[in-house]
């Protein structure tokens, strides 16, 4: 079998049969990203000379069983909103330009405990504010199924990278479904953990109550590996989680007979595209044939997510990138009068578009008189939705829901309607209004070849009931192919 | 019905988020504005009365640092990405007395 | 003219006396080269987040308790958004909702009597770094060396009438907070900042004016300057038939006038919401309990205490526990001497003479109480000289040393037995006819060889100072 073809979690197997060696799997990526990326554009960084050194140190950890865990010696890509020490991070913006962080996210630090080598910084909307990563000041990324369609957003980059074969596994962060979203267009899997389960020290915030950084990977024992290696209480995190049921691997039987699945039948009526509808009613059907019991239930609150999200998010952002001023880190405008001219000018050059537009609907929904009216009401909201949610986990282990309402949108479309891109994201957002764990499976392709994904909703804390869901439901399905291929139809 | 977004509340909201758009961009942003609050404006069909407003989803637990001196000099570190630093400091544009 | 009434309200920030920042593990000592004490929280560098210091909750609730505040048992932090360079995050975690305490009062006394002043709200919040203006190139450097410093800051209804109240009141605040430990409320060194809300209206009106907020106040004087200059010039304006705008002025201490703080990109509107980086605070019964049991006894309490328990005046007992520490100390010094009366008198005169002749402040002075009682016993069993003992209690208030070993060491001691040490010396004179004719003769060499024989006689139980006291006494006698 090729190389680049074997999941983390084999080629780590084979590091530690001394198959092969940590160096061959670095050296694997390397060639990957130096034959693809100048199309696919994932990362926005590659440290090719330092992960050579660094597969040198792990290959001698492992020979000396310091690194012993099922990820050691895997090359691993990270979103650009996550600091690493010393390396630049941009979140695709031009008002982080130059800024080098020198001191780590804590899932950095995890990551080299477990002897993973940090292989560069992947591509994203600006500040993870998008659907497609063609808000990235840097460029846009292309779908490594079709390259004239998106790979998604706002973690567009990782999901991209691990498609196409130019990372094993990647890490990426979720507010409103920007693994999730991402992940179902390039056909790979990727999680959102519960909120708190995964430090977000060193994530650069976007909207601070929604944010998650989460695996993404070939398939779902991947993820499963990698959240065991970045999830666990952070004293640096205040909204860290004490967990102590984090072994995600373990359970994953491939038996879900006499699991219940929720669907909420709101979910497929209209803005549903026909070809994503048939993967999700057919994967529906493959699951009832495992003996789970699948049953539609009614969720009322559908209509007010997207409006709640886009309140709470705009406004957290709003406040988050005001520290985005020209005076400790980053971009400056070269010429300014004064205290404010420069505040203004450097944000307005520094900041693109999109961003812009969300600083300012949050800083108008929290401003005086607007406050009550909008935010309040949002906040109000997501606690009526949050009532639902946990109705609904009292019936069911697990929702189904489609990842987005359509497949990859081709390059250029989306931007020139926000409204239309922000109602794409409807089948995504209550996950994070409600800080539960989800994860996007492949389940299907399109008429044109698109990769479709089903994603499965958990309970808070319950990512080994959507893992298992998702790791049975994946061997039902079978291998789903890389873009190479094309796939096979599932 | 959505609150009418004037030229007067731009104006404000672009001192408030320190942004300098030109009229063609403030049209756009008000558009913009005006589209997603109209939109928004679906939660006022909403029965929300008597709901608390849901700012943390956990948070049943205190969480408190000692209060112990665990950093030391970081000055180089901290001044390394100013756009502009003297003697230590961060430069700014002079400020108003 | 019409009578006026003047009517304030005060927003007093005091930094808190934790090791360590709000949100941060960094230093709060003062004095460090600029930006040593930073770290990526306190710049608000990317990605990083804030974590309670837990010290800062326990002594905001002292204050509130203190103050008779209530306690806010689900409290939040807020997020009061503006830009100025000082804030390195843009926004100041501060609370605005759900402060942790709220309805106290503290009472104050002036000439025109007691009177209560309440305090509607205090809230914990971080404190902003540090801006000097660079001369050379027009330009302005922060430190962040303050920014995350703990405060809180209490903000009391417009209770107060005039300059007299607010500086009692804000006497008041700085004794308690003192008391309990949690600043040192210096207005000097900005460890405690008052702004002054004022307005005025026509004597009787029931309505409130247009009030006016007054900052950088940085003295009692500047406050009642301020507090006068501000009355007169919103009078003025009424009188001229204008109104008062509300608005923030900034008081210039050189000038000894104000001047309004107003620019366009200043939208004083803040957006307060929670901050979503930190979960809410929950204060258990017990823990106010706690608390509540740790407070100190307090300065009218311990005044009264010293009156009753002492019998010490009521200006002296007033005067001993201005400061806490200065009241512990006397405490322990009357109580080793047994004699709180002498301990009480010794500290009026000797120590608050020494404290303002050497310009110690009472918080940081320090010496063995033990010394200090040996020494009240001595001079109270005449084994010391009254001059000696102020001579040797300023080097224990200088040094703490050791007020037995000292006198012992210097010979400083009056002998106890003076009958035996008169006759002994009568004894040796008559002894030595010679020698004394000598000495009454004008020969002051002669008085070593009988102070070597008195010695000799005594002992050692008599010094060679009070020897030749007693023995220039006794021969002035025989002159």
């Amino acid at each position: 079998m090729e190389l680049s073809k074997l999941t983390a979690l084999q080629l780590a197997d084979k590091i530690k049969k001394h198959e092969i060696s940590v160096l061959d799997g670095v050296k694997e990526v390397f060639s990957q990203i130096e034959e693809k990326d100048g199309q696919i554009h994932a990362y926005l960084d590659t440290y090719k000379k330092e992960a050579y050194a660094r597969a040198k140190e792990v290959q001698k950890g492992i020979d000396e069983g310091i690194y012993t865990g099922p990820l050691a010696g895997v090359p691993i890509a990270v979103k650009d909103n996550i600091c690493v020490q010393g390396k630049p991070t941009t979140c695709a913006s031009k008002i982080l330009e130059g800024f080098v962080p020198q001191y780590q996210a804590e899932v950095i630090d995890r990551l080299e405990k477990a002897g993973m080598i940090i292989i560069g910084k992947t591509n994203m909307d600006e500040f993870a504010m998008g659907s497609t990563t063609e808000t990235s000041a840097y460029g846009v990324t292309r779908n490594p199924w079709n390259k004239e369609h998106v790979p998604g957003g706002s973690s567009g980059g990782s999901c991209a990278a691990v498609a196409a074969g130019e990372a094993y596994l990647a890490l990426g962060s979720d507010t409103g479904g920007s693994i999730r979203q991402p992940s179902s267009y390039c056909g790979v899997t990727g999680l959102k953990p519960t909120y708190g389960t995964v430090s977000r020290y060193g994530l650069v915030a976007y909207a601070s109550s929604l944010d998650q950084i989460g695996p993404v990977g070939k398939d779902v024992a991947d993820c499963a590996a990698l959240l065991e290696v970045i999830a666990g209480h952070d004293p640096k995190d205040s909204t860290s989680i004490d967990r102590h049921d984090l072994d995600f691997g373990k359970e994953m039987t491939d038996k879900i007979a006499g699991m219940k699945f929720g669907v909420p039948k709101e979910y497929l009526a209209e803005g549903l595209s026909p070809d994503v509808k048939d993967a999700f009613m057919e994967t529906l059907k493959v699951l009832t044939q495992m003996g789970a019991i699948v049953e539609f239930f009614s969720v009322k609150t559908m209509e007010y997510m997207i409006p709640a999200y886009y309140i709470i998010a705009s406004a957290e952002a709003s406040s988050n990138l005001e520290r985005f001023d020209g005076v400790k880190y980053g971009y400056r405008a070269a010429e300014y009068d004064g205290l404010h001219d420069m505040y203004k000018r450097t944000r307005t050059e520094g900041f693109g578009e999109e961003v812009k537009r969300r600083i300012m609907l949050g800083s108008f929904v929290l401003s005086s008189g607007y406050y009550d009216a909008y935010y309040l009401k949002a906040l109000r909201t997501k606690a009526l939705i949050k009532k639902e949610f946990d109705e609904a986990f009292e019936k069911y282990d697990v929702l189904l829901a489609p990842a987005a309402p359509y497949t990859a949108p081709k390059l250029g479309e989306s931007l020139k309607d926000p409204m239309a891109m922000y109602l794409g994201d409807i089948y995504t957002v209550a996950v994070n209004l409600c800080g539960l764990p989800g994860i996007t499976v492949p389940c299907g392709k399109d008429k044109i070849g698109l990769p479709i994904g089903i994603q499965m909703i958990g309970d808070c804390f319950m990512e080994k009931k959507i893992l298992r869901a998702a790791h049975a439901y994946e061997k039902a399905r079978g291998d789903f192919g890389t873009p190479e291929e094309g796939g096979r139809e599932a | 019905m959505a609150k009418q977004i004037d030229d007067e509340t731009m104006e404000n909201v672009c001192i408030l988020a320190k942004l300098s758009l030109t009229e063609e961009e403030k049209e756009k942003a008000k558009k913009d504005m005006q589209d997603m609050l109209d939109y928004v404006d679906k939660l006022d069909e909403l029965d929300t009365s008597g709901v608390e407003p849901m700012s943390h989803i956990f948070g049943d637990q205190n969480v408190f640092r000692e209060d112990v001196v665990t950093n030391g000099d970081n000055s180089k570190e901290m001044l390394a990405n100013a756009p502009k630093a003297k003697e230590g400091q961060y430069q700014v544009p002079k400020t108003i007395g | 003219m019409k009578q006026y009434e003047t009517i304030i309200g005060l927003e007093v920030h005091v930094e808190l006396a934790t090791r360590t920042k709000i949100f941060c593990g960094c230093s709060t000592a003062f004095g460090g080269a600029p930006n040593t004490h930073t770290c990526p929280v306190c710049t608000g560098m990317p990605g990083s987040l804030p974590v309670l210091n837990k010290k800062v909750v326990e002594f905001a609730l002292r204050a509130g308790l203190a103050t008779n505040c209530s306690i806010n048992q689900y409290c939040k932090f807020d997020r009061k958004n503006y830009f100025y360079p000082d804030n390195p995050q843009n926004y100041q975690i501060s609370q605005l909702y759900l402060p942790i305490c709220h309805d106290g009062f503290v009472e104050i006394e002036t000439e025109a009597g007691k009177k209560k002043v309440r305090i509607h709200e205090m809230h914990m919040e971080e404190d902003a770094g540090k801006l000097i203006h660079d001369e050379w190139e027009d330009c302005s450097l922060v430190d962040y060396n303050r920014s995350g410093v703990p405060l809180i800051e209490i903000v009391s209804e417009p209770d107060m009438r005039s300059a007299d109240e607010v500086i009692a009141y804000l006497e008041k605040l700085r004794c308690t907070m003192q008391y309990l430990g949690v600043s040192d409320c210096k207005l000097q060194e900005g460890s405690m900042r008052a702004d002054v809300n004022l307005s005025v209206r026509v004597a009787g009106s029931d309505t409130l004016g247009t009030r006016t907020e007054m900052k950088n106040l940085n003295s009692f004087k500047a406050i009642a300057h301020a507090i006068e200059g501000e009355r007169e010039r919103q009078i003025e304006l009424l009188e001229m038939g204008r109104s008062v705008v509300q608005e923030t002025r900034r008081w210039d201490d050189n000038k000894e006038s104000s001047h309004a703080m107003r620019s366009k990109e200043d939208a004083k509107d803040y957006r307060y919401f929670p901050d979503p980086d930190l979960p809410p605070i929950h204060i258990s019964d017990e823990w106010i309990q706690k608390i509540r049991e740790e407070l100190p006894e307090f300065r009218e309490e311990k005044a009264a205490r010293y009156q009753e328990e002492f019998g010490l005046p009521e200006y002296d007992s007033r005067i001993l526990t201005e400061s806490r520490h200065l009241a512990a100390l006397f405490e322990e010094v009357a109580g080793l001497c047994g004699n709180p009366k002498k301990a009480a008198n010794w500290f009026m005169v000797e120590v608050l003479r020494l404290m303002k002749d050497k310009g110690v402040e009472a918080e940081k002075v320090r010496f063995t109480p033990q010394h200090l009682a040996d020494l009240l016993e001595m001079v109270d069993k005449k084994q010391i000289s009254p001059q000696n003992a102020k001579k040797i209690f300023e080097k224990v208030f200088d040094e703490d040393i050791d007020a037995v070993a000292y006198i012992e060491e210097h010979g400083l001691k009056i002998v106890e037995d003076t009958g035996l040490l008169t006759s002994t010396i009568s004894r040796i004179l008559d002894e030595n006819p010679g020698p004394l004719s000598e000495l009454l003769g004008g020969k002051e060499k002669v008085m070593g060889f009988f102070v070597g024989q008195i010695m000799k006689e005594m002992k050692g139980k008599a010094n060679p100072a009070s020897v030749r006291e007693a023995l220039l006494a006794e021969v002035e006698k025989r002159k």
